[in-house]
């Protein structure tokens, strides 16, 4: 009965009709997947096929006033590798640890750059030397997710020389990542770290180029070349700066790797830095490429602190340096002149309450002028100068010198000086009835509550040098920031500079630094030291030429004990750059 | 009477067309950037299909009166295979942990399942075809149920739940062939659908009341009523344990059909790049040969179960069109062929035959799409393997004779009577 031909026919009808109601779903998912949704299935596709390589760009050069080269950039090679998963990434790093210096330290690494940026090629070293990219290249079959590729190297021709104020450059690390300033940055790329290099960040790096390969699901590189137009990386252009890269190396050479100190050396008409060094010095060029833990380690552990900048982090009791602050307050309240005398004349000690306070020259300096008590730095005149002005007046006087901020200059981690805001600081620091107004007598020579950098003390005499207007020091070249810090009248002004540059000369402090041919003026001085007290720190600040200043120099020689030892090298800095002016000069005329 | 042998033209150039379509599609599948396994798989395919040719000349020599008194033997022959499989199989490829391959002194003969397939069809039909009424009560079900069920369960033990989906399909698609009403079928296949509904309470309760209607409509004995409907209620109340009881791959794999975005590294994984695959074929595709996601090993399983993403691929939804038509007409063909066969037998064969095949298309097809879960069943004619292209053919030898000793078949090519 079931099977008769009508029945038979009506199933079959059924069938069929369920049959192409299957394939018209079928149909109509496939149009809907291949036709209509084709765009979005063909970008996942070549987003599936094309692995993004970025290509390393260059950073910008940067040169001294000369267009001598501070910073440039030689042929690398930087070692990568695309993974899709951290578990088949950690593979391959193990096989790779078989044939070249990985230990498990660097894979961890390596993992953790890869979480930051799945969809980048991993890097695993960006400064691979000339052998491991040979040994690499012979093994390239084992390893088709590597790439290798040419990547710019940072260099400091330079080195130790300039380390002071170019900084480094180095990866960038995860904390540095979590900044918002940093959200352009992919793990693995190169940051400018300190110095110039920290500063100027932005305009020194370059812009990223990109090429695509065609990888496999495993991450194995295909093809190499020739997927997709590749974007060429884009180097910016130089940054130029004031730094005199002659005179650089000449204050380095000076130093040497055995005197301690820093030394910074201005153009006192527009805060353009000729030169900044800080001793002893590092090599920048070794931290390229991520820095080996041995010497990491062995400037760490350098008592002598190459790492730490003598000349914006190093803060040093500003010593008879500061004498011509006390002097200029003085002048400028009209409590003294340059020819005033001082009550009582220099014995070689002065008696206040019922402490003495020694002069450094024991035998004393008899009754004298400022003028000649700034050239022969006479203590007890200025006790008695600190004790007319009161410690209110002097403060001020300090705050309004600029010696309680920093200079401003273009280099991440400048210290601020430490300077007593007012007479309220010392209630603070020792109680209410913890001090006496003695305090006021080591302020007035530059002891006491007063740490000064280096840079801020240059500010100051460039200041002196010309006439009274506090510039802002500036390595890349800028337009000078000039802020009037000082009134004197031209005649006080003639007359301090004619004191100064009376200190280097045989009736000075530092006769022994005269230079031939050139007037020179400046202040020595010599800072207690807190951690050697019979070896103190020597400081000499200065300018040249006196009648019109083209350079001011401030020199701070740690243990140096004397502040001649400062003024020595100041001035063969300083003529070493008069005479380069010149003969430049001479140069250009013929 | 002289019955002379006609081959049945149509169906002999759609078996061809689609055994060449899918050789070129598994040789494309080698073509990779890396070489894999299925680099030189497309030569053991023609030997296959060259195989497969051969048996299906063989079997299409033998009357279906000779099938049909060679059936039990044969069943029960795949019966102990599937036994000894069971016990001493081996897996292979991606589906290591499943035991389906018969293997002897370390070499695979085969799957026995391809076979148990076979004969599952022919024993049902002669069971279907013995009888003078349709099955019209679930009593009258045991027989054919008990032909099914025993190498469901050794298939589900291996175990290997594409195949068992394909053997319960031949099962409602020949029970649907002799003549039994819709309304038992719904009502056979209600414990089952229990089971899937019950992940939702709203949709089981609503699928309950309906059953309720639809029991007291079709009014069948009480008692079978009562069971059909505690039936129900069991799979419901048990669906929830019996998740419990998955393995977590198992689980996965459902939960991924739902959504393969929630694993797309892993689970989901196969399911996306297919899509992708597929979906970036666009009308023409990417040439043949030419597709990156198989290129490039981003599509699993290439020139086995993922072979017809190859062809999305490659070929576009020209291609996949083209391939769809001539699945389409094959079965159209079978069904033809089933309802002018001379007997109940070979009528049911020849239904049951194409039914085992719509399944596999179903499922197979569908899962490239996300349209249905992953489970390894191959593609008639495409899929690379030996087992299931050799049963294809002998399927394909079963419907010429069937064809052949039709009403049409006799007719058309030589002298009645």
């Amino acid at each position: 009965m079931s099977f008769h031909p009508n029945d038979i026919a009506r199933r079959a009808r059924g069938a069929t009709a369920a049959v192409a109601i299957v394939f018209g779903i079928f149909l109509s998912a496939f149009f809907r997947t291949q036709v209509l949704h084709n765009s979005q299935y063909v970008l996942r596709s070549e987003e599936n096929r094309l692995s993004e390589v970025p290509i390393p760009a260059p950073r910008a050069v940067i040169y001294d006033k000369r267009g001598q080269i501070i910073a440039e950039n030689v042929p690398g090679y930087s070692v990568s590798i695309l993974s899709p998963s951290v578990d088949s990434l950690r593979a391959s790093l193990a096989r790779l640890a078989r044939l070249v210096e990985l230990d498990s330290g660097s894979i961890e690494s390596v993992a953790r750059r890869f979480m930051r940026a799945q969809n980048r090629p991993t890097v695993i070293f960006s400064d691979a030397t000339f052998d491991l990219i040979s040994v690499l290249e012979e093994n390239r079959i084992d390893f088709p997710d590597l790439i290798i590729q040419s990547a710019p190297k940072r260099i400091y021709p330079d080195g130790p020389a300039v380390a002071a104020f170019v900084g480094y450059v180095g990866e960038i690390t995860e904390e540095e990542l979590a900044k918002p300033e940093y959200d352009s940055y992919k793990a693995g790329q190169q940051v400018g770290k300190s110095g110039l290099e920290g500063q100027y960040e932005s305009v020194l790096r370059g812009q990223e180029g990109k090429r695509f390969v065609e990888v496999d699901a495993r991450g194995r590189v295909v093809r190499e070349a020739g997927a997709r137009d590749e974007l060429r990386p884009r180097q910016p252009p130089p940054l130029y700066t004031n730094i005199d890269l002659d005179l650089q190396r000449y204050v380095a050479s000076m130093f040497g790797d055995s005197v301690q100190g820093g030394l910074l050396a201005l153009d006192p008409r527009t805060g353009a830095v000729l030169a900044l060094h800080s001793a002893p010095s590092f090599d920048p060029n070794r931290f390229i490429g991520g820095i080996r833990p041995d010497y990491w380690n062995q400037l760490r552990n350098d008592p002598r602190r190459p790492l730490y900048n003598k000349v914006l982090q190093g803060k040093y009791p500003p010593a008879s340096t500061f004498k011509l602050a006390t002097a200029i307050t003085g002048m400028e309240l009209g409590i003294v002149g340059l020819d005033s005398y001082m009550p009582v004349p220099c014995a070689g000690g002065y008696l206040y309450g019922n402490r003495y306070f020694r002069c450094w020259n024991r035998q004393g300096h008899g009754a004298l002028p400022l003028s000649r008590a700034i050239a022969v730095s006479c203590n007890v005149y200025f006790y008695q100068l600190g004790l007319k002005l009161g410690l209110a007046r002097l403060l001020a006087g300090g705050i309004s010198l600029g010696f309680a901020d920093r200079t401003g200059i273009d280099i991440p981690n400048e210290h601020r000086p430490t300077f007593p805001d007012a007479v309220e600081y010392y209630n603070r620091l020792y109680g209410p009835r913890g001090w006496s107004s003695a305090v006021v007598l080591n302020l007035a020579i530059g002891q006491g509550e007063n740490q000064q950098t280096v840079a801020s003390v240059a500010r100051f005499y460039a200041a002196l040098a010309n006439g009274g207007h506090a510039v802002t020091p500036h390595i890349a070249r800028s337009e000078p920031e000039r802020v009037q810090i000082m009134s004197l009248t031209a005649a006080q002004a003639k007359g301090l500079r004619l004191a100064m540059s009376e200190v280097v000369t045989a009736r000075g402090t530092a006769g022994s630094a005269a230079i031939e041919g050139v007037v020179l003026a400046g202040k020595t001085g010599t800072a207690q030291n807190s951690t050697d007290r019979l070896r103190d720190h020597a400081w000499f600040a200065g300018f040249a030429p006196a009648e019109d200043p083209r350079i001011v120099v401030a020199v701070m020689v740690e243990f140096g004990e004397h502040g001649y030892i400062a003024a020595r090298m100041a001035s063969r800095a300083i003529s070493f750059y008069l005479k380069a002016e010149t003969a430049e000069m001479a140069n250009t005329d013929g | 009477m002289i019955r002379r042998y006609i081959a049945d033209t149509p169906l002999i150039g759609l078996a061809l067309l689609l055994a060449a379509y899918g050789v070129a599609m598994v040789y494309s599948a080698g073509q990779t950037d890396v070489a894999t396994v299925a680099t030189n798989a497309w030569r053991s395919q023609l030997v296959w299909i060259a195989l497969g040719l051969t048996a299906a000349f063989v079997v299409s020599r033998a009357s279906v009166r000779f099938v049909e008194w060679a059936t039990v033997p044969v069943y029960i022959l795949s019966l102990l295979l599937l036994v000894v499989t069971l016990a001493f199989g081996t897996g292979a490829g991606t589906a290591a942990s499943v035991k389906g391959w018969l293997t002897i002194g370390g070499i695979r003969l085969g799957q026995p399942a391809e076979l148990a397939k076979l004969t599952v069809v022919l024993m049902l039909a002669r069971v279907l075809a013995g009888r003078r009424e349709p099955v019209r009560s679930l009593l009258d079900l045991w027989k054919p149920a008990l032909i099914v069920g025993i190498p469901w369960v050794l298939i589900m033990a291996q175990p290997d739940l594409g195949t068992g989906i394909a053997f319960i399909g031949i099962f409602f698609g020949m029970l649907y062939w002799s003549g039994v009403r819709l309304p038992l079928l719904l009502l056979i296949a209600s414990p089952a659908l229990s089971l899937v509904l019950a992940f939702s309470s709203w949709y089981w309760g609503a699928w309950f009341l309906l059953l309720l209607a639809l029991v007291i409509w079709y009014r069948p004995y009480l008692i079978e009523g009562v069971v059909i409907v505690l039936a129900n209620l069991a799979t419901g109340v048990v669906a929830p344990l019996l998740w419990q009881t998955l393995a977590p791959y198992q689980r996965n794999r459902l939960l991924v059909f739902l959504d393969p975005s929630i694993d797309p590294r892993h689970t989901g994984w196969h399911v996306i790049q297919s899509q992708v695959a597929i979906g970036s074929g666009g009308w023409l595709g990417k040439g043949f040969t030419d597709g990156t996601q198989k290129r490039l090993a981003f599509l699993p399983a290439q020139h086995t179960d993922f072979i017809f993403s190859v062809v999305g691929e490659e070929l576009g939804f020209v291609g996949v069109t083209v391939a769809l038509s001539l699945f389409l007409a094959l079965l159209v063909r079978s069904v033809f062929i089933a309802g002018r066969a001379n007997d109940s037998f070979s009528s049911l064969v020849a239904f049951g035959l194409a039914t085992g095949w719509l399944v596999h298309i179903i499922v197979n097809i569908g899962m490239t799409l996300n349209l249905m879960p992953i489970t390894g069943i191959p593609l008639p004619f495409f899929s690379y393997g030996g087992s299931f292209m050799l049963a294809s053919w002998l399927a394909i030898g079963l419907l010429l004779r069937i064809s052949s000793e039709g009403r049409g078949g006799i007719t058309r090519g030589s002298m009645r009577i």
